[in-house]
């Protein structure tokens, strides 16, 4: 036998007593009914390692990446670098939160119970909503399953994009849809308003491009056609936002990474997911509720579950098991500790940043604009040379550039400030920018 | 706990964080703006309220700390949730998890600067495929329900790609899990289920019968929910292949048979692995977990986007299969999840790994041999790495599985899953994992057969449990009646 794993605490006498308990000469008589020409297959992995090795090994590979702590980045599209206060990894990191699983045990399961219902009321208060779950997946998921959902509602298979929703989300949401065969239409602001027949408008605020679209006339043009507003929304800004609930969406979705959780190379993160009332059992995901115990005090329990998979299988809303629980613990803390005050001021610095950034690369020689409209924290940027070169120079020196998107518009490149950025930061990027645009 | 101490006083719920808030209060602080401020937008783009709590950071540390210690978890108590794996996680994985050179890498960077990160995606894949016997695989899945969605994808994009456009049905055994059947459904499938036979495996005459050229394919747990290996795999695989479907294996349970076997050589197509579970990575209350997904070479052309290759010149990139299902999250999979798990099978090796799906499997045999006269055992064989009971013979006292797994909750211990799989009546599903000791498992016996007696003795006592928990047994039903799923204001 290998050297004895940390984790398992049976000695070679444990092991004998259980096996004489159990009536068998050796542990291989247990998988007897797997195929003996097919057991004990060669497997090969690399010769295991201890703690402090495979540290040293995992450094070295930590260090093969360029990071944003050592780096300045200016990327987002929908991963976004926050200040995390220390408070939040600190709860995160209790295990009695991070060691429990679904609290299918409410009685021992309160405190991710009530956790989970603040993370929906919190929810709630930031989209304007009337109900949300306790999460999704990811932003990209939580919009696909709003999509699917609103073809639950409606009756109807075509779902309409604005085309300021992010492309990954739109391939996500492509994937999610050839189950039921969907039809997904995307279409241009302008082309509003919206056929008969669909079961949804979907739109980004801020869209991929950072700016603000107009949530009034999208909802007026859903509603019109008896289709549903679908609105994945950046919790940051709402922060600062009206939020789209008081618009009239009928479903809101987002990213909750923002919300004191790191980029981590795009997961663990947490779809956010809300929606108005009538709509509640068509709803996927767990949902936990208040009610009372046997005593009468209040408890909370998971609850509508006739929903979900395992009472309902093939006939459930959705077959998601999980809520990303932990992910969402930490939004809530991050919202608890910034509260009412702070998340305004979060937003309203990376508002602020972001526009000081644009005044400056607007004014750069060859550098434009080429957006009208209020944005947030996003925004295009289109330089004098591809932006794979201008990224590449930028890299040299130390600063990981915004996103590459010449495919969509010549040149552009979508960069994203937040609170993190400092005017000196930004200055150093502007200064960057002008000197490779003249290289 | 004495059987017959007076009942505890509950200390009840702490205050919810809105009814706690006091204006002024806040738990964090902000550097003011360094920028010359620009003008907002326009009064009616803003908004004019912002309900979120104000308190200050040390009663919000303490209230999270009280909420934690309303739960029962893996660092606290033994906690034997039936196909959830609830086994020890590693407290180094989750420090390297947070080191700044993985968890502060954006996932849209330049594929020159996460060098790392891709190597090590890369060699998970490998590593994954070493165990499986599966060539090819997407770490793209986001936990297992998500895995098989895209395995469910996968199989249609295959058959359709054979002209088998007509294959709109996947069969499931009676035994499945919900996620099982709801994966086919989103996926567009129908669902026709397969009964079990009276040894809990798949009734082959009966799957002969479903058999038909709608069939796209079938999803068999490896172990079964019973906790079950299926004798019969090959000739199931046998009438799977030959009626032209896939073999879709569910991983869920992969912790009975890690090294022990190459579920290929079983004939599975089309796997997926809960990382969470198998690979010890914390459950986090619900998520995060992971799940990818493996293939069959054939079919790795349709594995959800994105995965990782390596170039000739030894570089690491993000690629998408040629005729992929298509992207299934919003970036390359829960990095921080699958760090984990290649934390953990790079400290374990080939040899570790056998080692715990052996002491897994014994784990749950003896806690078998132990509880099958204290409980019945509906399906008395060998199981793999859980076992299931039946408490159908305590219905005599008015006691049931449900009244049992409340009482579990004074003893200290967390309650197995109960009422699945459905093909049981009264089932208490047990799964101890490799990472408890024999004692733990001798003392959780001893608190199974105490509360046996108690059940013959005074079952009220069964019936008002839990006695020690913060709350008393909970009303789901007016839960779901009176629908209370968020803070409001009091009423003035």
């Amino acid at each position: 036998m290998a050297a004895p794993s940390p984790y398992i605490p049976s000695t070679e006498t444990d092991r004998r007593a259980m096996l004489a308990t159990v009536g068998v000469e050796s542990v291989a008589d247990l998988f007897a009914e797997i195929p003996a020409a097919l057991r004990n297959p060669r497997i090969v992995l690399p010769e295991p390692l201890s703690e402090m090795e495979l540290k040293r090994e995992l450094a070295a590979l930590a260090a093969q990446n360029t990071n944003t702590d050592s780096a300045l980045c200016f990327l987002g599209a929908g991963s976004y670098q926050h200040f995390v206060p220390a408070v939040v990894r600190a709860l995160v990191s209790r295990g009695e939160f991070a060691t429990a699983y679904t609290p299918y045990q409410p009685e021992v399961s309160q405190g991710t119970l009530q956790a989970t219902y603040e993370f929906q009321s919190l929810v709630c208060q930031l989209t304007g909503m009337e109900v949300a779950n306790s999460g999704m997946y990811d932003g990209a998921t939580a919009l696909a399953e709003a999509a699917l959902m609103s073809a639950r509602i409606t009756g109807r298979q075509r779902v309409v994009v604005l085309e300021g929703v992010s492309s990954a989300y739109r391939e996500v949401l492509a994937t999610y849809a050839s189950g039921p065969d969907l039809v997904i239409d995307p279409i241009a602001p302008g082309s509003l308003p919206l056929d008969e027949g669909a079961a949804c408008l979907v739109v980004q605020q801020p869209n991929f491009f950072g700016y603000l679209e107009d949530l009034r006339r999208c909802a007026e043009a859903a509603h019109a056609v008896g289709a549903l507003l679908v609105v994945s929304a950046d919790p940051i800004s709402l922060g600062l936002l009206r939020p789209p609930g008081h618009y009239g969406a009928d479903i809101v979705v987002g990213e909750g990474q923002a919300l004191g959780n790191a980029i981590s190379f795009g997961g663990p993160y947490v779809g956010l997911f809300a929606c108005r009332q009538e709509h509640l059992r068509q709803m996927p995901g767990r949902i936990a509720g208040r009610t009372l115990d046997a005593e009468g005090n209040p408890g909370f329990v998971l609850t509508l579950q006739t929903r979900e998979q395992h009472i309902r299988r093939e006939r459930a809303t959705s077959n998601i098991c999980t809520s990303e629980q932990l992910v969402g613990l930490a939004c809530t803390i991050y919202l608890a500790a910034l509260g009412r005050t702070g998340l305004r001021q979060v937003a309203e610095l990376c508002y602020q940043k972001a526009h000081y950034a644009a005044a400056r690369i607007a004014a750069l020689p060859g550098w434009r604009l080429p957006m009208e409209g209020i944005f947030f924290q996003e925004f295009v940027a289109v330089g004098p040379r591809p932006p794979a070169e201008v990224n590449a120079a930028l890299l040299r020196q130390g600063i990981i550039g915004g996103l590459d998107i010449d495919g969509r518009i010549p040149n552009g490149m979508l960069l994203c400030f937040s609170e993190l950025h400092s005017r000196h930061d930004i200055d150093r990027l502007v200064a960057a920018l002008d000197s490779v645009g003249g290289e | 706990m004495a059987r017959n101490a007076l009942p505890p006083v509950r200390r009840g719920l702490p205050a919810l964080l809105m009814d706690r808030s006091v204006p002024g209060r806040h738990a964090s602080t902000l550097p003011v703006c360094d920028v010359p401020l620009s003008p907002l937008p326009p009064a009616d783009l803003l908004r004019d309220d912002l309900p979120l709590p104000e308190v200050s950071e040390g009663e919000l540390v303490r209230y999270f700390l009280h909420l934690s210690q309303l739960n029962y978890a893996v660092d606290t108590t033994f906690y034997p949730l039936g196909s959830c794996t609830m086994k020890y996680n590693p407290k180094w994985h989750d420090e390297v998890a947070g080191w700044p050179g993985f968890a502060q890498v954006h996932p849209l960077q330049p594929e020159a600067t996460v060098q790392g990160t891709l190597r090590l995606l890369y060699q998970l894949q490998q590593f994954l495929s070493a165990l499986t016997g599966l060539p090819a695989a997407s770490l793209a899945p986001l936990a297992g329900a998500h895995g098989e969605l895209a395995g469910m994808l996968i199989i249609k994009a295959y058959q359709r790609a054979h002209g088998q456009d007509q294959r709109d049905t996947i069969l499931v055994p009676d035994t499945a899990h919900g996620t099982n059947p709801a994966s086919a459904a989103m996926a567009g499938f129908k669902v026709v289920t397969v009964p079990s036979d009276a040894q809990g495996n798949v009734d082959l005459s009966a799957l002969k019968d479903a058999m038909n050229e709608r069939v796209a394919g079938l999803m068999l747990t490896l172990p079964n929910t019973l906790g079950l290996f299926e004798p019969n795999v090959l000739e199931v695989s046998r009438i799977i292949h030959e009626g032209g479907a896939l073999f879709y294996g569910d991983g869920a349970n992969f912790n009975a048979l890690l090294g022990q076997v190459h579920v290929a050589d079983l004939g599975v197509d089309v796997l997926h692995l809960n990382l969470h579970k198998t690979f010890s990575t914390p459950h986090g209350g619900g998520g995060p977990g992971a799940g990818p997904v493996l293939v069959r070479e054939p079919i790795a052309r349709h594995l959800p986007a994105p995965i990782v290759q390596v170039a000739e010149d030894g570089t690491f990139h993000l690629v998408t299969p040629e005729s992929s299902i298509g992207r299934i999250g919003g970036f390359a999979g829960n990095f921080g999840v699958l760090l984990r798990a290649y934390c953990y099978i790079r400290s374990l090796g080939a040899a570790g790994l056998r080692e715990v799906s052996e002491q897994a499997v014994l784990s749950a045999n003896y806690l078998r041999v132990l509880l099958k006269d204290v409980l019945a055992l509906p399906y008395e064989r060998t199981c793999m790495h859980e076992a299931v009971f039946s408490a159908a013979l305590l219905k005599a006292h008015d006691v049931r599985a449900h009244d049992i797994a409340k009482r579990l909750i004074d003893y200290g211990f967390h309650p197995p899953i109960t009422y699945f799989p459905l093909i049981v009546p009264e089932a208490l599903m047990i799964e101890p994992t490799e990472t408890e000791s024999k004692e733990t498992l001798d003392a959780f016996t001893a608190a199974l057969s105490s509360i046996v007696r108690e059940a013959r003795e005074q079952p009220e006592w069964l019936r008002s449990a839990p006695h020690g928990a913060p709350v008393a047994r909970l009303d789901e039903a007016r839960a779901a009646r009176q629908p209370d799923l968020r803070w409001r204001p009091a009423a003035p």
